[in-house]
């Protein structure tokens, strides 16, 4: 499998200096998809190494209530596939990490494989996250994904058995996105013993980096994850800014200002040796 | 696309195209495990034993083939037989899928059951076996439908189950479905999730159709030893659509067989008015599955209007989406309107008031029966009794309870 794709590179990049990528999930247009690029734009200037773009989608079931309620926000105010596709466009390349489009398959079936790939493409994603799409019904949009030189992550959960990880891995490139917890997208106090031994395995299966999600929101959950991790996902603890936002505790600033301050830490907590 | 066969699904629970798993991949080994100790039970002459026993004591089955004579005189054709799942504990179709999914959970050693409700009677159904069983019982229930199906709420917290109201999205029986499905994702260790309908990914409607199908064995049967020979057409309602899938299920094979499936037509054809996915829908994924859909053009599900809330969803069972594009079974609709008007007529011709979403069966079978020839026999299924619908029926008819 070629590594030759802005994902494989940046964690490349990051691994040869030892540290784990931070890579942050915020909500498109929630409110507005001005807010959206000026949040890439502010996690841009962090340092952030990967940003995940989630797709509003009516039935999430892999969220938890804070996303979801996010997406439902974002719905109600009219935001559309076109026009996320097109304020991502907008964003100036260079400046900005490789995104990750996270979408839920009702919405990439609906608008047709290749030319939902061929378009976010076009737009500038680097790669997808398609959480209702299991390894074994991936293969299709495994194909078309890789093709356009991107990248499919898959997931991985606490459940899965080795073996089944064995098969999801044909159809995983970029990265594996690792669930820590059992359950839905959401914050927790601790990082579970068992993930710990989970990734000691996952590390002897793949070559792919290792990134870990769901229930990680603090700098404190780096810590143990630093020898057999390569990266951390927070989405649920940015997002809910975007809910005091919603809730009028917060200005648009201070909802920047928060995020950033949160960025700025996780950053230096994944980059810190 | 080639004819339909019963020999569906497959190990991907594939029927044609449509059905197999839109999940999350937490959820992916339990539905390996349940798909395996389904396999096991179906195989087991005590499980099914245990389960026909308890089909019998327990729900009060064989349900009657009942021969409707005013309903048939009033129509002018046709003579039409009603199925009476309404006659069962608890009033409807529903307790045959529980009952067996129950007895799954205790073959799996867990001990805490969750379900979705919309209108309450899957709630009710699956709040009875877990009593029965001594399993702990959550129900999720979307706010707006708690307010308005108060007692059917209070029949299940008498049974000992915990209503959870729903607050997110749409609130309503598809987002109760929504956190159902969360809820098992953190629970699967010890939790069974007893899904309503022949919906959801692979292997429930599969084994949502296998309990439902007692309806149509039966019906087959009662009608060869009342009629001597099958019925030309049978009917039923189509929401999620395990009824009909019950129904239709035995008769699959059976060409000569007219199969009628009946979608809530609502107010209007127009998106937001109506619940009829396979009439107005297109193939698309919702709740885990591939099935007809009620969607906009960005894949965002649409939202749905019934005066019943039994059929008030906006996807469908798989199956159903491979018998409409093998032509096996014909979908049509029935409004709010005329919905309303057969439950007065039963009421008032058979002394027996239906639930308002059988009402969208009878409607179409009174009007098939009408076109048809006397010595015709149509087979309507009965899914459900009134009672739960008679604060709706006075509030649109300006009555008083």
């Amino acid at each position: 499998m070629s590594p030759n794709t802005p994902i494989s590179h940046t964690f490349a990049d990051i691994k040869s200096q030892q540290h784990l990528a931070f890579m942050p999930f915020i909500t498109a247009g929630d409110p507005d998809m001005a807010t959206t690029l000026a949040m890439i734009g502010e996690l841009a200037t962090q340092g952030v190494d990967l940003i995940e773009v989630g797709f509003p989608y009516s039935d999430p079931i892999a969220d938890g209530p804070v996303i979801q309620a996010s997406y439902t926000r974002a719905l109600d105010a009219g935001v559309t596939v076109a026009g996320i596709l097109e304020a991502v466009s907008t964003l100036d390349r260079d400046q900005t990490p490789p995104l990750l489009a996270m979408v839920s398959y009702a919405i990439i079936f609906r608008h047709g494989v290749e030319r939902f790939v061929a378009e976010a493409k076009q737009a500038g994603f680097a790669g997808f996250i398609i959480p209702d799409l299991p390894g074994d019904e991936a293969a299709e949009c495994f194909d078309t994904v890789r093709a356009q030189g991107l990248d499919l992550v898959q997931l991985v959960a606490p459940t899965t058995p080795r073996a089944r990880v064995r098969e999801i891995l044909k159809c995983c490139s970029g990265f594996v996105y690792c669930i820590a917890v059992s359950g839905t997208t959401g914050e927790r106090e601790q990082v579970a013993d068992a993930l710990l031994g989970q990734l000691r395995w996952l590390r002897e299966e793949t070559d792919l980096p290792l990134a870990v999600g769901f229930g990680i929101s603090k700098p404190e959950h780096v810590t143990p994850l630093k020898e057999l991790a390569d990266g951390v996902i927070v989405g649920s603890g940015i997002v809910r800014h975007l809910q005091r936002l919603a809730q009028r505790e917060l200005t648009q600033d201070a909802m920047l200002q928060a995020v950033g301050e949160l960025a700025t830490e996780m950053v230096a907590a994944t980059h810190s040796a | 696309m080639p004819t339909a066969t019963a020999h569906v699904p497959d190990q991907g629970g594939r029927f044609g195209p449509y059905g197999r798993r839109f999940v999350p991949e937490t959820l992916m080994p339990a539905l390996q495990q349940l798909d395996e100790e389904y396999a096991r039970a179906k195989a087991d002459v005590a499980f099914q034993e245990q389960l026909q026993g308890l089909l019998k004591t327990y729900v009060g089955r064989p349900s009657p083939l009942y021969f409707a004579e005013r309903l048939t005189a009033q129509a002018g054709g046709a003579r039409i037989y009603l199925k009476r799942e309404d006659l069962n504990h608890t009033g409807a179709h529903k307790i045959n899928n529980t009952i067996g999914q129950a007895l799954l959970t205790l073959r799996m050693g867990k001990k805490r059951v969750i379900a979705e409700t919309g209108a309450g009677q899957h709630g009710v159904a699956t709040a009875t076996a877990c009593a029965r069983f001594g399993l702990e019982c959550v129900v999720y229930m979307g706010e707006e439908d708690i307010r308005r199906q108060q007692l059917n709420v209070f029949n299940m917290r008498t049974m000992g189950a915990e209503v959870r109201p729903v607050t997110s999205g749409s609130r309503t029986l598809r987002d109760a479905i929504n956190e159902a499905m969360r809820d098992w994702m953190a629970s699967v260790g010890d939790t069974h999730y007893i899904i309503g309908s022949v919906v959801g990914p692979h292997p429930f409607p599969m084994i949502v159709r296998d309990f439902q199908s007692v309806i149509g064995r039966e019906a087959r049967q009662q009608c060869l030893d009342t009629v001597g020979r099958l019925p030309d057409e049978i009917i039923a309602c189509v929401g999620g659509g395990s009824n009909s899938a019950g129904m239709f299920y035995p008769f699959i094979e059976d060409e000569g067989v007219l199969l009628t499936g009946v979608e809530a037509g609502g107010r209007s054809n127009q998106p937001g008015d109506h619940a009829s996915p396979l009439t107005y829908g297109q193939p698309g994924v919702l709740h885990g599955s591939f099935s007809y859909v009620l969607q906009d053009d960005d894949g965002q599900t649409l939202d749905v209007h019934s005066i019943s809330a039994g059929l008030d969803y906006p996807g469908v069972g798989p199956e159903h989406s491979y018998w409409k594009d093998t032509g096996r079974v014909q979908y049509t609709t029935c409004n709010d309107a005329d919905a309303l008007a057969t439950f007065q007529k039963m009421a008032r011709l058979e002394g027996i008031l239906p639930a308002i979403e059988s009402s969208h069966a009878v409607s179409q079978a009174m009007k098939a029966a009408a076109d048809s020839d006397p010595d015709d026999v149509i087979l309507v299924c009965l899914s459900g009794r009134g009672d739960k619908d008679v604060n709706e029926v006075a509030r649109l008819t300006g009555q008083e309870l």
